[in-house]
Order: C-alpha cells, then sequence, then structure tokens
C-alpha cells in the first residue's frame, strides 16, 4: 500500500481552504502551516496561463528527510507515510535542511512537525481534512497501489507532473495538468 | 514572465521567506570540530613520525585544549536544538545514512580519545599534579605503552571529524550550495590551517612556529584551490548550482566572501606567510589570528549561503 | 472644520474602563433571566451543534464540531445543505476566529465628555439600553418616528426590523442593495418579473455554457457558486469569462476576453447583434415568451462585432466565436448576472443586456440555465399591527429611483444630510453589521451624514471604523454564541437551517434577538415580542411547520419537499411572467413607463487622465469584506492587500516587486496606508486591483490596523445609477505616490 494523492492544479481556486482546514483539524498553531497554495502564472498579458497548487510535504518515497534524521523520529509510517515521532525528534533540524520543499517546520514546542497525510482521519476510513474540505473537489486521496482507487484512475486519465524530480525523491504528491 | 508566489501566506518561523535554521550555533560546532580534528590529527601525524621533541607544542600541549574546545562545540549544538530534553535520543540508535547521527557517535569516540590524548602529555609536563593520584599515574603509563596505537585511532577519528564536518552539509541534497562533495576536504583542510595557526600563534619554539608557518601557507593554497573548483564545479553544474554560485559572484554574498574570506582569510595571511619565508620580517600572530577568524567565517557564510540556496520550481 | 462635524469625533474605542464592569456583569445575569442558555447537553455529550454560517451572506449551514471539554474545536458542513453540500469556504472554515478574535468588542460603550475630551465608558447594559431607548422616543416624538433609520446587515436584522417597525419606521436598509446588488434585481424584474435572489438562481451544475461578466468566481468564494463551477467544467462546460484582469476564473475558462473597463455594454450589445441577426437565437422559446423582439432587433442593428472591437478592444473573431458557444449550449447556458453589480452608474442597464441576452437563449427556467427556486414557508407569528409610517427614504428623492425595490443605505445616508426642502431627514441611525465607513463609497459624505445624527447606535462584534463614531456600542456575540432565525433561503428545495449557540457568549456580549427585545421592552413596545425566550419563538416556529427545535438541534438541515414539479419551466404550459405584459420583456415597458430607456444603451465612460490608472477592485478568497480582515486564522493566510500593477506600468514608474506605495486618487485623496506593490501580468496596463477590505484606521483591531491600503477611502466619485439609485464606484483613478501625505507636508 502507497497513499498518494493527486490535485488538480486547473481546478484548485488557489482559496487555501486546505490550509485553514488543515488548521483547525490538527490544532497548527497560528503563524504556521502545513500546506500552502503556491500560484504560477506565466506568459504576457492577455496570453496567460495559470496553475494553482495546493502544496505540503510528498510523502516522498525516497525521503532525504527520513534518510537524515539522526534518531529516527522521521520514519516511513503507513502505507509510506512520512511521520515525525515528536518523543524521539531532538530539534536537530537536519531534516528540515534535507528537504526540498521546505515542507517542514518546527512547532512551537520544538518538534518538527508537517503534513501527516491526516493518518487519524485515513485510519478512520475518512479523508485527509484537506481533502474533504476543499470546494472545487481538486484533490484526490488513496491508495496508488490499488489501481481502481480514485487517485489511481485519475492519473490513468490525465497528465501528470511531480515537483522537483530532479531531485530524486519520488514523491507522493502528483499534480494534474 | 513567470510569477511563481507562495499566496496562503506561508510564513513558517525559520523557514519563510528564506530558510534559516542555523544561525551561529552549527557554524561554531563545525568550526571547533574541524579545529579540534586538525590538532589532533597534527599532534597523532607528528607523534606517529616521532617528532614529539622537535615540535613539542604541536604534539604535547596543543591537544590539550582539544576536550575543552569539544564541549564548547558540544554546548553549541545542544543549543541549536529545539527539542533539547530528548537530546538523549541521539545515542540510543545509530543511523548510518545520517551525517547527524554518526557525526555525534564520532565525537562519542573523539571526545574520550582526545582525553586519554591529553591527559597522557599532561602528566608528562606536569608530573607533580598528579602526585596523589598513583592509580592513575599507572593507568596513564599502561596508556603510555600503546601511545604509537591511540594516536593511530585517534588520527583516524579525527579525520572522519574532520571531514564530516563539511559532509554534514554537503550531504542535504536539497540545498544546493552546500550540494558538492568539496566541502569535506575543504572543511578538513580548513581544520588542519586553524590547528597549524594556533601553533605558530602560542608555540614557544622559533624552529617549530616556522615550520607550522609553512605547513600553513601549503594548506592555504590548498584551500584556495578547493575554493575555486567549488565555485567551478557549481558553474558547471545545473542551473540551480549555477544560481547558487551566482550569490558568490554578483549576488548578496561577494562582498563578504571576498574581502573577508578569500582576501583577509586566505590571500592576504597566505602573502605575509610567504613574504616570512622570503625572510621579510612580519608578526607572525596576524596571518594567524586571520587565518582562525577566517575559518570561522568561512563556516558562517557557507551555513548561510547554503540555507539561502534552493531548488527552483 | 465646523463645530458640529466636530461632534462626533472619531474615538479609538480604549478598555482603560474596564474596572467598571467587574461588577455588574454578575448583577445582570440576576437581573435578566432570559440570556441566551448554553445548551449544556451538546456541549457534554453531541461534539456538534448545528449553525449556519455567518462569515458571508451565503449562509452555509454545517457543524461546529467540539472537543472533549466541550470547546469550539472547528467547523465543518453539513452534508444534507444545499449551500455547501457539506464542504465551508475557507472564510467559514477559519469562522472559530471570530469568535477568538481577542479585539472584540466586549462591553456596552457609551460616549462621553470627560473633560472636554470625548471618550468611552463601558456601561452596563442596563444603562447603555435605556439610554437607547430615552433617545428614540425622545427623537421619536419630536421628528417622528419614521426619522429613525436601521441599516443593516446579517442576521441580527429582522429582530432590529421588528423593532423598528414596532416603533413606526420601515427606513430599513441593507448595503447589499444600492452598494451591491440593485442594479442586478431591477433589471431582471424588469426583464423576467422576477428577481435573481440569493444564493443565485443559476443552475451552474448542468450547464454547458458558463459566460461570467467580471464575476470572479473562485476569488469571489460564494461556496455553492465555487462548487457548481468545478462540477460543471468536470462535466466538460464551456466557461466564457470577460475581466479586464486575469482573474482565478479567467485562468479556468476556454475563453478569456480581457475587457477593456468600463466597455462590457458594447460587448453584450454586439452579442445580441450576433446571435439576432445569424438566428442563433431560441427561436420557440422567444416567440411564446418574449415581447419586444422586434424593436431590440431593430436597436442593435448596427451593434455589429466590429463596432465593439472599436470600444472594448476584444476581436470580432473572438466576440463571434463566442457567441456561438452560447448559442451552442443554448438553453444550458447561464450569462451569470454577476452579484457586485453597482460599476459605472449604468449598471441597470447593463444588467437589462445580461437579461435579455439570456432570454434569446431561453435560459431562463431551463435546466442549466436559471432554475425556480422554492423556499419553505416559515410561520410567522401573529403580531399586532405596525403603526403607519408616512415618511420614508423615498421622498429626499422626488421622482427617482422608483424602480427600487428595497430601501438605499446610500439614500438614507444621502437623506440624512439636512438640506432646505427637507421632508425626512434622518435623526437616529441603529447599524447592525455594517460598517458603513467602508462600505458607502464617498467617505466624506458618510461622515457628514453621520455628524447631522442625534443618535447613532452601532451593533457589531468587532471595534471597527463604524464603531468610532457611534454614541452607543453595543457588543453582539458571535454567531456561534447566540441563535438566529430559521434559515429559508430559495433554492432547488425548501430547506431550512437552524443556528444555535455553540458555546455561551464571550465577554459581555448579547445577542440582536435579546437586545431588540430588551429595548422593545424599555419603549413600551412589548406586544411586539411576544416571547420570552429565543428558543421558545423558534419552537414555536419549527412545531408549525413539521419540526421541532429538538429534531433541528440534532440534524441541523432539513429538506422539504416541493410543491410543484416547477423547478424548470414546464415546455407545455403557457408560463405567465410577473411583468406589465406578462412576457419576458426585452422591450421594458417598466423602464419606459419610469422614463428609462426600455433597451439598454451604451454610453463610454470616462477615462483615466495621464498617469492615472483605472482602480479595480475585488475579492480575496479566504476574507469578506473587511470584517475578516482581523481574524487570526484568516489574517494568517493574507494579513494585508497588494495592488497589482502591470509590468509594463511597474517599469515607467520604476516599481519593485514588494515595495510599499502610497495610492492617491483622481480627488487628492491619498491612502492613509502604504500598500505593497505586485507586479503582475494579471492586471491590464490601464488599471491597477487591489482587495477590497484592508487597511483599517480603527486602532483596536490589532491585527488588521495599517495593513494593507483601502480601496473604499479612494472610491469618493460615485456614478449613480438613475434608475436605482445604485452606487456605481469603478469610475475611480488612482496614481503612485512614494510618501504619506503628511510627509510630504512636512519636507
Ligand atoms: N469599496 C468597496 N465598497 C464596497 C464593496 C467593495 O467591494 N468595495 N462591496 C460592496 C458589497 S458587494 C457589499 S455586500 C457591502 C458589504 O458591506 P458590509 O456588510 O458592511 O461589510 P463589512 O465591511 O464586512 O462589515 C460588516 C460588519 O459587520 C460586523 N459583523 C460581523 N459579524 C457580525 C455579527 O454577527 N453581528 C453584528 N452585529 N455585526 C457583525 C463586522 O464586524 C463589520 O463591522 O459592501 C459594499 N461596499
Ligand atoms: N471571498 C469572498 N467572496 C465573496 C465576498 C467576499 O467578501 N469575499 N463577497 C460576496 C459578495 S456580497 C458579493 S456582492 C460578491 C461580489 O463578487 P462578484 O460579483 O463576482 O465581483 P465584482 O466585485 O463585481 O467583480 C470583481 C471582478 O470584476 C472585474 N472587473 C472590474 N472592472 C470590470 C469591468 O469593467 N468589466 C468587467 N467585465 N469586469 C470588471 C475585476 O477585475 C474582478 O475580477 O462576492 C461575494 N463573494
Ligand atoms: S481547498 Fe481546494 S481549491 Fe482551495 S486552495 Fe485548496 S486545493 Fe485549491
Ligand atoms: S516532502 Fe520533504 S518532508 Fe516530505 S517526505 Fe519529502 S523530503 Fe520529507
Ligand atoms: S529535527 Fe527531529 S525529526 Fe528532524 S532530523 Fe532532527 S531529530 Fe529527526
Ligand atoms: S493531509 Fe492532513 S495534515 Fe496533510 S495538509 Fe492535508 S489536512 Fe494537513
Ligand atoms: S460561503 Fe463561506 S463564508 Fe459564506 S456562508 Fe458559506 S462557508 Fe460561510
Ligand atoms: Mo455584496
Amino acid at each position: 500500500m502507497r497513499y498518494g494523492m493527486a490535485i488538480d492544479a486547473l481546478k484548485c481556486v488557489g482559496c487555501s481552504d486546505c490550509v485553514v482546514a488543515c488548521q483547525t483539524e490538527n490544532n497548527v498553531p497560528i503563524g504556521y502551516c502545513r500546506d500552502w497554495i503556491v500560484e504560477k502564472t506565466t506568459g504576457t498579458y492577455p496570453q496567460l496561463q495559470m496553475e494553482i497548487r495546493s502544496e505540503r510535504c510528498n510523502h516522498c518515497s525516497n525521503a532525504p528527510c527520513v534518510r537524515s534524521c539522526p534518531t529516527s523520529a522521521s520514519h516511513y509510517g503507513k502505507g509510506g507515510i512520512v511521520l515525525v515521532d515528536e518523543n524521539a525528534c531532538i530539534g536537530c533540524k537536519a531534516c528540515i535542511a534535507s528537504c526540498p520543499y521546505d515542507a517542514r517546520f518546527i512547532h512551537p514546542e520544538g518538534y518538527v512537525d508537517k503534513c501527516t497525510f491526516c493518518l487519524h482521519r485515513v485510519e478512520k476510513g475518512q479523508d485527509p481534512a484537506c481533502v474533504a474540505v476543499c470546494p472545487t473537489k481538486c484533490m484526490y486521496f488513496g491508495d496508488l497501489d490499488d489501481p481502481r482507487s480514485e487517485v489511481s484512475q485519475i492519473m490513468k486519465k490525465r497528465k501528470w507532473k511531480t515537483l522537483i524530480p530532479e531531485a530524486g525523491t519520488s514523491p507522493n504528491i502528483f499534480y494534474l495538468i | 514572465m513567470i510569477e511563481e508566489i507562495i499566496t496562503s501566506g506561508r510564513m513558517n518561523h525559520e523557514i519563510d521567506p528564506q530558510l534559516h535554521i542555523w544561525g551561529w550555533e552549527i557554524p561554531l560546532y563545525l568550526f571547533l570540530g574541524g579545529l579540534v580534528a586538525g590538532i589532533l590529527i597534527l599532534s597523532g601525524v607528528f607523534y606517529i613520525l616521532g617528532r614529539e621533541e622537535r615540535y613539542p607544542f604541536t604534539i604535547k600541549i596543543l591537544p590539550i585544549v582539544t576536550p575543552l574546545l569539544l564541549s564548547i562545540g558540544l554546548f553549541a549544538l545542544f543549543l541549536d536544538l529545539s527539542h533539547k530534553l530528548y537530546f538523549w535520543r541521539l545515542y540510543t540508535i545509530i543511523r548510518w545514512n545520517s551525517p547527524m547521527s554518526w557525526g555525534a557517535w564520532t565525537l562519542m569516540a573523539i571526545f574520550p580519545l582526545s582525553i586519554l590524548w591529553s591527559v597522557t602529555w599532561l602528566e608528562d609536563l606536569k608530573p607533580q599534579w598528579f602526585n596523589n593520584y598513583k592509580w592513575l599515574h599507572s593507568s596513564l603509563d599502561l596508556l603510555r605503552k600503546y601511545r604509537q596505537k591511540l594516536a593511530m585511532i585517534m588520527v583516524f577519528f579525527s579525520l572522519i571529524l574532520g571531514m564530516y564536518t563539511g559532509i554534514l552539509l554537503s550531504a542535504f541534497n536539497a540545498r544546493p550550495f552546500w550540494n558538492t562533495a568539496i566541502l569535506g576536504p575543504l572543511f578538513l583542510v580548513s581544520g588542519l590551517s586553524g590547528a597549524a595557526a594556533l601553533v605558530v600563534l602560542f608555540s614557544k619554539e622559533t624552529r617549530e612556529k616556522k615550520i607550522f608557518g609553512r605547513i600553513d601557507l601549503l594548506l592555504i593554497t590548498i584551500e584556495i584551490f578547493l575554493l575555486i573548483h567549488l565555485f567551478m564545479g557549481f558553474l558547471s553544474g545545473t542551473q540551480v548550482h549555477i544560481e547558487a554560485a551566482k550569490m558568490f559572484l554578483g549576488g548578496p554574498y561577494t562582498t563578504f566572501f571576498w574581502v573577508f574570506i578569500m582576501g583577509f582569510g586566505l590571500v592576504f595571511p597566505g602573502i605575509l606567510e610567504f613574504m616570512e619565508l622570503r625572510k621579510f620580517k612580519v608578526p607572525t600572530a596576524i596571518p594567524a589570528i586571520l587565518v582562525l577568524i577566517g575559518g570561522l567565517l568561512l563556516r558562517i557564510i557557507i551555513v548561510d549561503a547554503g540555507q539561502a540556496s534552493r531548488w527552483l520550481y | 472644520m465646523s463645530e458640529s462635524m466636530d461632534r462626533r469625533r472619531f474615538i479609538k474605542i480604549s478598555s482603560t474602563f474596564l474596572g467598571g464592569l467587574a461588577f455588574t456583569a454578575p448583577l445582570l445575569s440576576n437581573s435578566i433571566g432570559n440570556m441566551i442558555v448554553p445548551n449544556p447537553e451538546s456541549r457534554i455529550s453531541g461534539l456538534r451543534t448545528p449553525t449556519y454560517c455567518e462569515v458571508c451572506f451565503w449562509k452555509c449551514a454545517g457543524w461546529v464540531e467540539h472537543d472533549e471539554s466541550g470547546n469550539i474545536k472547528k467547523i465543518i458542513g453539513n452534508d444534507e445543505d444545499q449551500h455547501s453540500n457539506g464542504r465551508f469556504c475557507p472564510r467559514g472554515t477559519g469562522g472559530v476566529g471570530m469568535y477568538n478574535d481577542g479585539d472584540r468588542l466586549k462591553n456596552p460603550l457609551i460616549r462621553t465628555t470627560i473633560n472636554g475630551k470625548q471618550e468611552y465608558r463601558e456601561a452596563s447594559w442596563e444603562e447603555a439600553l435605556n439610554y437607547i431607548a430615552d433617545k428614540l422616543k425622545a427623537i421619536s416624538e419630536k421628528y417622528g418616528p419614521d426619522c429613525i433609520a436601521l441599516l443593516t446587515h446579517g442576521s441580527g436584522g429582522s429582530y432590529f426590523g421588528n423593532l423598528l417597525k414596532a416603533i413606526g419606521s420601515r427606513n430599513i436598509a441593507a448595503p447589499s442593495y444600492a452598494q451591491c446588488r440593485g442594479p442586478r434585481e431591477v433589471a431582471f424584474i424588469g426583464t423576467f418579473g422576477e428577481g435573481i435572489g440569493s444564493p443565485e438562481r443559476t443552475d451552474i451544475r448542468d450547464t454547458r455554457c458558463l459566460v461570467l461578466i467580471g464575476s470572479h468566481i473562485g476569488e469571489n468564494m460564494h461556496n455553492g457558486h465555487v462548487q457548481e463551477m468545478s462540477d460543471a467544467i468536470d462535466k466538460g462546460a464551456q466557461i466564457i469569462t470577460v475581466d479586464p484582469r486575469f482573474s482565478t476564473a479567467a485562468s479556468k475558462s476556454n475563453f478569456w476576453l480581457p475587457i477593456k473597463p468600463a466597455t462590457d455594454m458594447a460587448l453584450l450589445l454586439a452579442w445580441i447583434h450576433e446571435i439576432i441577426y445569424n438566428e442563433m437565437y431560441d427561436k420557440k422559446y422567444v416567440d411564446k415568451y418574449t415581447f419586444g423582439f422586434d424593436q431590440l432587433k431593430e436597436h442593435v442593428k448596427d451593434m455589429t462585432p466590429e463596432w465593439a472591437y472599436g470600444i472594448t478592444t476584444i476581436k470580432p473573431d473572438q466576440i463571434r466565436e463566442t457567441a456561438r458557444a452560447m448559442a451552442n449550449a443554448s438553453p444550458s447556458v447561464i450569462i451569470h448576472p454577476g452579484r457586485h453589480v453597482t460599476w459605472y452608474g449604468d449598471d441597470t442597464q447593463r444588467l437589462r443586456a445580461v437579461a435579455i441576452l439570456n432570454a434569446l437563449l431561453g435560459s431562463w427556467g431551463r435546466r442549466g440555465g436559471f432554475y425556480n427556486p422554492e423556499k419553505a414557508y416559515l410561520p410567522k407569528y401573529k403580531l399586532p399591527e405596525y403603526p403607519k409610517s408616512t415618511r420614508s427614504w423615498r421622498d429626499a428623492f422626488p421622482g427617482q429611483f422608483k424602480l427600487a425595490d428595497l430601501a438605499l443605505a446610500s439614500g438614507i445616508c444621502d437623506a440624512t444630510i439636512p438640506s432646505v426642502d427637507d421632508k425626512c431627514s434622518f435623526k437616529a441611525w441603529i447599524v447592525n453589521g455594517t460598517n458603513l465607513i467602508t462600505t458607502l463609497p464617498d467617505q466624506k459624505n458618510t461622515l457628514k451624514a453621520i455628524q447631522s445624527l442625534e443618535l447613532l447606535v452601532v451593533v457589531d462584534t468587532m471595534p471597527m471604523e463604524i464603531t468610532g463614531y457611534a454614541d452607543v456600542v453595543l457588543p453582539e456575540c458571535t454567531y456561534l454564541e447566540r441563535y438566529d432565525s430559521i434559515r429559508v433561503s430559495g433554492h432547488r428545495n425548501p430547506q431550512i437551517a437552524l443556528r444555535m449557540p455553540a458555546a455561551e457568549p464571550k465577554y459581555n456580549s448579547k445577542s440582536a434577538w435579546w437586545m431588540a427585545r430588551e429595548l422593545g421592552l424599555k419603549m413600551g413596545l412589548g406586544a411586539y415580542f411576544p416571547f420570552k425566550t429565543q428558543e421558545e419563538e423558534l419552537d414555536w416556529q419549527l412545531k408549525n411547520m413539521d419540526s421541532s427545535l429538538e429534531e433541528m438541534k440534532r440534524i441541523g438541515v432539513k429538506t422539504f419537499p416541493r410543491e410543484f414539479d416547477d423547478l424548470y419551466i414546464d415546455e407545455n404550459d403557457n408560463f405567465e411572467f410577473n411583468t406589465n405584459t406578462g412576457k419576458i420583456e426585452l422591450y421594458s415597458t417598466s423602464f419606459e413607463e419610469e422614463g428609462h430607456s426600455p433597451l439598454p444603451v451604451y454610453t463610454a465612460h470616462d477615462e483615466p487622465p495621464e498617469g492615472f490608472y483605472r482602480l479595480n477592485y475585488g475579492r480575496a478568497p479566504m476574507h469578506t469584506f473587511g470584517r475578516t480582515s482581523n481574524n487570526p486564522n484568516l489574517a494568517d493566510l493574507m494579513d494585508e492587500n497588494s495592488v497589482w500593477v502591470n509590468p509594463k506600468v511597474a517599469r515607467d514608474w520604476d516599481l519593485k516587486n514588494n515595495q510599499y506605495i502610497w495610492l492617491e486618487n483622481q480627488d487628492g485623496i491619498r491612502s492613509s496606508f502604504p500598500i505593497k506593490v505586485r507586479v503582475t501580468e494579471r492586471i491590464r496596463f490601464d488599471s491597477v486591483y487591489m482587495v477590497h477590505g484592508f487597511g483599517h484606521d480603527s486602532k483596536k483591531l490589532t491585527q488588521a490596523h495599517g495593513r494593507g491600503a483601502s480601496d473604499s477611502e479612494l472610491i469618493s466619485k460615485v456614478l449613480l445609477d438613475p434608475i436605482m439609485g445604485g452606487t456605481g464606484m469603478r469610475g475611480n483613478f488612482v496614481t503612485f505616490k512614494f510618501k504619506a501625505a503628511n510627509m510630504e507636508k512636512n519636507t
């Protein structure tokens, strides 16, 4: 099993609902965020194109953050979800330095925090909070190893890309373009 | 025009708008670690070569400060940790993939070695301090028998330590400016150069000072060579690496780097040492001090610049 | 500044008097038994309580989830709800911030003069309400009850409305009319005999072609719209967006027409021309249902795409292609009427053109066009007859704005400023949930009106600008701490939703229901407030509509079956429209009667002078006007606005990204605060763009004060709509300044 997410960068309106929903769901302190929005505009007026991406930890299959962690606090959990055990984290920040996506941050309590794919919800069979709230329903979450899952299906139908493939991290978040 | 911006106001502390998780603590830790490695390597190697009498300061006296320097370095590292109460977790597991982990373990090995090494010499120098501790005296005697072996082990671990201070950074593929194999040798050489400078600065033997001045000149030359190589490597790399190098070639770090590190930290002391070699009268302390300051600044700027460099997407 | 202007100085509400209230609060709760009763069972066991959102006026129904100790944790949508379909928008999700905001109004405040300085004094509810009741009685005796007006936006309006009508005034206005969707309602009533309403009756979900004219869905985060547009895209609908700015919607569109601002009318008329002269209209529908086709055909004879190109800068073949796309989708096509449509003063006529286009394509009453909404019937308790009101705001505008079907907030404002032949100049305002200072254009005018008042009562949750001008400030508790009226709104199915308190009111705040009733009792109008508690009132209503308060607390939203199967017009039916002719009036007889052009005409609007740029403004998806800019959760997403500048303009002015500058308008008004530059291709070179709702002046808004600049401040020129009194706000031009106004004076 390999959890992953496909996000439709053509449908996302960049409303940031996914960001607030994550904040209230996961008690992310004000001033911090586990997910964020990138807006990319290309061209010259009026020949323009725009891609909007809701970004978060890519739950990389080849995660440099896990590799660089001296205590194993950063580890692969169920379905390849990259997690941080806050009681093992010493706050050395090596994982932060090793993440090319800047997906991690230091929680005010000292440990390193990041997106968990809402494992606590996923375990109950729910979608992650950001996916569940998205007004444009542009996010798909599920098991990439299961060809029948919604996310596998949509990835079969659409063109997609990952972020900074050159960094060699094997991200599990895919942007439909 | 391509405009790519974060529109949700991401402002994670110490991450945005630019990564700055590491301030002065890590550079100091790296500097002291490198310096200790340099001192122990010089001490160990010249001991193995049997220069005990010719370079007494290098071999016998200077190492005595290493446990202290290491403690300060470790303390700086500790200060940098944001979840300090869990510090002990570092020593519950060895993770070979994590430079942070094997660095911590290398220090764990070096620390007792450096103490043992210095204490044996300390007794040689100040036997009266040990008069009341017969048991210590006899165990140190035992050690002294294995000094050669001890030196070899110590040099081995010191080499690792010296390289490690650079490799810690170069392992971060995510930060293009750090992502070069040259950092390991560079920091090792820089550590050795710092150690040599300390000898020049504090040794009372003119001959020892002279020799180490020359050694330092050699090390400085290697360092300059490595630094140039570093930039050439970046410039022939991918777009992100070129961007990274540009921070130093016309970018925000340019003046600081070329004036203070290349200029006052390497070239200028190099010239002074060279002049001295040519029998000009130069106060030897000046190049030595400049080299030490330059070594610290080098680490500060590299730690800083690495955090400022990132992948473009 | 004159004496009277000085009378009501803006006061930064201070909390220095906090001590004064410590002892009155417990006293109050003893003497007044009918405060909001917290709902103990939900707090302990339920873990969720129903609500509908008040962060904007879409009114999504949802659940407030509580943690184990009953604290509010998060807000999510109710799956049954047609407004949200179980998904809240970012503002609704961040609604918790409204409740948690530490800057909230905490106690009633009364304006007093201490040592010649105007100050606010904290007062008990008893004192504040007595003060208001006495003043209102005196004003009503002296000038007549209809010199009292209520300006309101939001839920509490119905309760204060009841109070006002009981006093004897019908002057109740919301800024959501003359500053927002008034022109659209009047245009559609004039055409189809019915307005659009809210939520809009647009069948976006099933449309095959959606045309957005300056309607920036995606930034305009009205939930159902955003969701349905996304669904429509999934189903392959064509999206056509007309916007001078590359809006988010434009980026999702098959066609983006980057129109020159203020020229939309020409485009609309050219489309009408194309569709008529190429016979692409729905002939059967037009024959059967419309009136005045021939006049219209004649009217648009010369309005060819080539003609429009010269005006709009949209290429003729693009106009033709998009006209064809609409026609191909007909009747499942929506030329969206927009919502905030008070732009250039000829807005009602522009919206008439929109209505006509829809009529030609047969989309009204058709699937994928405009459906026929149905509302649940909400029983009203029989109250004694309200006293007759003899004067109204209309008296101040003889012969004008006759087609306005609701009161004008701006009209009441204008009618407050005394003039010689005054029929009704207002003496007292109750302002509930609307920050008039930043809501009405031409701030100077608003302040002038306020200075003419004898009483200004402001009911708000936050120390917004308007509260600084009040004689009495009443702190309302947030929507998460109160009951409100049952939500009934027209939708595909009749549906009701309950809002109940999810927590006890923080501080010393109360609900509008309670305030209105207490005031009523104090003014001897108890007969109009028959229920002792709000729960009793809601339960009575619900029991009379096949539900109960107990049931609604459990389910939150209840859907009723439609009375008739008439979501769309039955093709075989002879549908009669509520117009003079009983038909869809392409040619408007009611407009003609009132002396307005019965067919929409193009008029040219002023263009920015050299060195100036048209001030364009709009919404950011994570904020609602100015009401959320202090919300900690939402300010976290966006804490200031920026001014969008085209790279060419930036080059001319040497402006850099993230540089702070000031804006100054054509009347020499400079923004109080600097604003960050965003150099972007998304805006035309002849305009600049900023998000409305920032640049707060009130220091008590610790998060929002001085962050970004206020568009409201710069909108001093109003383009008045002669048909219904809408205040067109897009005729203002700004230039860039590199210093604050006061800094310039000093040098
Ligand atoms: N310059 C400019 N002016 C505009 C617009 C624009 O885009 N630009 N838009 C126009 C449009 S479309 C509209 S609809 C209007 C909207 O105008 P308003 O509705 O006046 O908008 P807000 O500025 O959000 O003011 C709402 C006020 O209600 C308060 N409030 C919030 N919740 C509650 C509550 O529960 N109870 C009470 N009593 N008060 C509460 C807030 O604190 C705030 O003071 O503005 C119009 N004016
Ligand atoms: N997030 C969020 N959503 C909201 C609100 C909010 O406060 N926040 N408020 C709600 C309310 S009450 C309303 S009324 C609506 C308003 O939302 P809409 O009715 O969608 O928007 P407008 O404010 O009329 O239009 C703004 C758009 O018009 C474009 N525009 C400017 N000038 C012209 C022009 O001359 N021609 C054309 N074709 N386009 C032009 C602007 O570039 C911008 O994209 O939003 C609602 N939704
Ligand atoms: S909630 Fe959905 S539409 Fe909104 S920003 Fe997130 S992914 Fe995009
Ligand atoms: S995105 Fe960053 S934090 Fe997440 S798994 Fe990849 S490297 Fe680690
Ligand atoms: S900060 Fe924590 S999670 Fe990250 S590498 Fe260090 S110990 Fe591991
Ligand atoms: S999956 Fe959960 S933790 Fe990750 S961004 Fe979405 S809501 Fe936040
Ligand atoms: S659209 Fe958003 S802010 Fe408006 S009522 Fe719905 S959830 Fe609340
Ligand atoms: Mo509005």
